[in-house]
């Protein structure tokens, strides 16, 4: 029963036709007609340009999608296929895209070959695929970004940072953390000014966002002024430069600043006369006499601007002949916080200058205990000998005032340390600066912690790293605050990375 | 034989014409340049008639017919049977019949001893076919589709059906009909095989588009034309020849 029951299953075999056209042999398709003479009867590509143009800008190596947008796109890189197929897209709406890839070119030759394949339904229900290619040549074109850059006509704001000092070391800082927040990227220019810089940018929104940055890492203010370039009474439109003006305070680190007595007392009872130990986005200020400390911020600080008593090339150079813990302070009410970091100490010291020549040495009182010892050379203010011209000190009694003033603590020759120096930083423009001033910011660095937290520090690979028994002498970097800079040259390196964060 | 012609710019030529081996019936167009070819071709052997059925040109698919006979539908009057009764020979029974699907030349094919018909005509008009037209009478479907008067054409000689219809459909159908099948198009691709063209033994219609490949293929299934002939003929003398000499 099964064989028969199996022989009754009919069994379909596609016969074959003559193909209408040629006659040869197919299988019976909707057109009856086999795929040469179907391909020679209807072109499914017609209608589609084979060679089309594209505008390359050389200056920023980007391409246009029209009509105004410019992307840049790498060879063969999939935004330069969409960028190619936006080209003929209107032609492409009446077949079905199937694949598109590029065919190499030489990338000198300014053509682009990609081959496109498509689909189409012809006549009832036959589908034919095709595949063309399209030729695209590029032509260089300049994009508006690049062409107001060239007629210097790239900006329309602009933040002009003022500091009223006598060395550039906030600005030294000020590039690290523009470093290493990324806020260079929207500028379009930054020149050298006297006394600060000017920052460029095309959109004011970028020039705000920088001036609400400043705001944020350093206790400055800004006025904002703007100027009619041009403007269309018909729709109301108004063409306007903007100029952001941001003054920084000129108190520094290692000023010596003597506040208004008012101020003073707000503080919680502060002496008038204080170091500044370090600005960040306020000033931190201490009592020498006291360890106490005092953060003034921006908005503080320009309610009741205060000045430093000198500038640091006034300061001259001592050494410590004695130095005596303090130990038992009389603590006063109304005290605010005191530092921790820091050890009161009485120092008698005598000018490096006049060393062997008398005994007398000066008295005075100093947050440095902690660092100094007999012999060390510490910078300081001879503030009896000196001509000091500042409102708020004249006002002050005589008798209060202190003979020595000290700032810093002189830790080992300039060149030594230079030489010793195994970090370096980024900087914007290429090439750092040799100066002295950017030498005091980098030994700054080293002596504060604190400072170096808000900036990114590199190991600086021609230097060997130095042995851990040199560490004590002066303070240097730890190689845990260090980042590995990313060059491509060296493997060696590679080695050392595992140590760094 | 086998002609190309067109009706009023349409290839469907199978629609407005009828050709047997005893008759052809032509639609009334509004030029004679269609009646003419059929005329120069058939004149001095069978008669050529310019012919309506209900007011309609498209007699082919309205009638169906062999050289015993022809069947019109219901929808034929009075006046255009008379004068179908009057141009065609004598010998020819002419007859109305009252089928629900009244386009005949859809759902018959016939040649002069088998009919294919729809599968749900009615009985009696399947009677009144083999009673009028002499024929065997087979339902059958042509590819899966019903439609076989329209799906394939056959004369004695030989039948073209559809392109799709499968090695072991051409089989059955043509030990039914008991000439050779052949699957192909007409017009540059069409399947509709009945409605574009016209056969008899002798002679054969198609669309003007049809192809030299789709002519070459209507002579040589349904034995048309010289080459066909002076092969046989070639083929039958060298056997004689051969004969003879042995």
């Amino acid at each position: 029963m099964e064989t028969v029951f199996t022989d009754m299953v009919p069994t379909q075999t596609t016969g074959t036709i003559l193909c209408c056209e040629c006659g040869t042999e197919i299988s019976p398709n909707p057109s009856n007609m086999c795929v040469d003479c179907l391909r020679c009867k209807v072109d499914i590509t017609e209608g589609i340009p084979k060679h089309g143009n594209l505008m390359f800008c050389k200056n920023c190596d980007r391409y246009l999608s029209p009509p105004a947008t410019w992307i840049s796109a790498t060879f063969e890189s999939r935004e330069l296929l969409a960028i190619c197929l936006k080209r003929i897209k209107s032609s492409l709406q009446r077949v079905r895209l199937i694949d598109a890839v590029f065919i190499w070119t030489e990338p000198h030759s300014k053509r682009i070959k990609v081959k496109v394949s498509v689909q189409k339904e012809v006549d009832k229900g036959t589908f034919l695929e095709q595949s063309f290619i399209v030729e695209f040549v590029v032509h260089n074109q300049m994009c508006t970004d690049c062409h107001r850059v060239e007629a210097k006509d790239f900006w329309n704001s602009t933040v002009q940072v003022r500091q009223k000092t006598t060395h550039k070391k906030t600005f030294y800082y000020l590039e690290q953390l523009i470093l290493k927040h990324r806020m260079h990227q929207n500028t379009t220019k930054i020149s050298n000014k006297p006394n600060g810089l000017d920052f460029f940018y095309a959109i004011k929104q970028d020039a705000r966002k920088f001036t609400e940055f400043l705001t944020n890492i350093l206790p400055c203010r800004y006025q904002t002024s703007q100027k009619l370039i041009s403007h269309d009474t018909h729709n109301n439109t108004y063409n306007y430069k903007t100029s952001y003006s941001v003054e920084l305070p000129p108190v520094c680190k290692d000023d010596i600043v003597c506040l208004p007595r008012k101020l003073a007392q707000q503080m919680g009872n502060l002496s008038q006369l204080l170091v500044c130990i370090r600005v960040t986005n306020c000033i931190h200020l201490i009592d020498f006499t006291t360890l106490q400390t005092a953060e003034v911020n921006g908005n503080v600080y320009w309610r009741t601007p205060f000045f430093p008593i000198c500038s640091q090339k006034s300061l001259v150079s001592f050494t410590v002949m004695e130095n005596e813990r303090v130990m038992n302070r009389h603590v006063k009410s109304g005290e605010g916080a005191s530092s921790t970091k820091h050890i009161l100490s009485d120092c008698w010291v005598i000018k490096t200058s006049e060393l062997g020549l008398h005994d007398d040495y000066i008295h005075t009182k100093t947050h440095l205990g902690h660092l100094l010892k007999v012999g060390d050379t510490v910078m300081g203010l001879d503030l009896k000998n000196s001509n000091v011209t500042n409102d708020q000190l004249e006002k002050m009694k005589e008798s209060s005032l202190p003979d020595v003033i000290l700032v810093k603590k002189v830790f080992a020759e300039r060149q030594r340390r230079r030489r010793r120096r195994n970090w370096k930083l980024k900087h914007i423009s290429d090439g750092a600066s040799t100066d002295e001033g950017y030498m005091e910011f980098l030994e700054d660095l080293e002596e504060d912690k604190e400072m170096r937290k808000n900036i990114d520090i590199f190991i600086d690979g021609d230097k060997d790293i130095p042995s851990s028994a040199d560490e004590t002498e002066f303070p240097s970097v730890s190689l845990r605050e260090m980042l590995q800079d990313l060059s491509i040259k060296d493997d060696v390196e590679m080695g050392d990375a595992g140590d760094e964060q | 034989m086998a002609v190309r012609v067109q009706f009023e710019n349409n290839n469907e030529i199978g629609v407005f014409s009828k050709l047997t081996n005893a008759y052809c019936l032509v639609a009334i167009g509004g030029s004679e340049n269609f009646y003419s070819v059929f005329e120069s071709e058939l004149g001095d052997t069978i008669p050529v008639v310019h012919a309506s059925i209900g007011g309609c040109r498209i007699i082919g698919r309205m009638c169906v017919g062999n050289r015993h006979g022809l069947l019109v539908p219901s929808s034929t009057t009075d006046q255009e049977l008379q004068h179908i009764r009057n141009c065609l020979p004598d010998e020819v029974k002419l007859q109305r019949v009252e089928e629900r699907l009244s386009a005949l030349g859809n759902v018959v094919a016939c040649n002069d001893y088998v009919a294919l018909v729809h599968p749900d005509l009615d009985r009696e008009t399947e009677e009144m076919l083999a009673d009028s037209l002499k024929v065997e009478v087979f339902r059958q479907t042509v590819t899966d589709q019903v439609l076989v008067g329209s799906y394939c054409c056959f004369s004695n000689q030989g039948g073209l059906v559809h392109p799709k219809t499968s090695v072991e459909d051409q089989d059955e159908l043509s030990s039914l009909l008991q000439v050779p099948l052949v699957a192909g198009t007409i017009n540059r691709g069409s399947e509709v095989i009945g409605a574009g063209m016209v056969v008899n033994d002798w002679c054969a219609f198609c669309g003007l588009d049809t192809t030299s490949t789709e002519l070459s293929v209507v002579e040589s299934v349904f034995k048309l034309g010289d080459n066909q002939t002076a092969a046989a003929v070639q083929t039958k003398m060298r056997d004689s020849l051969i004969d003879s000499m042995v």
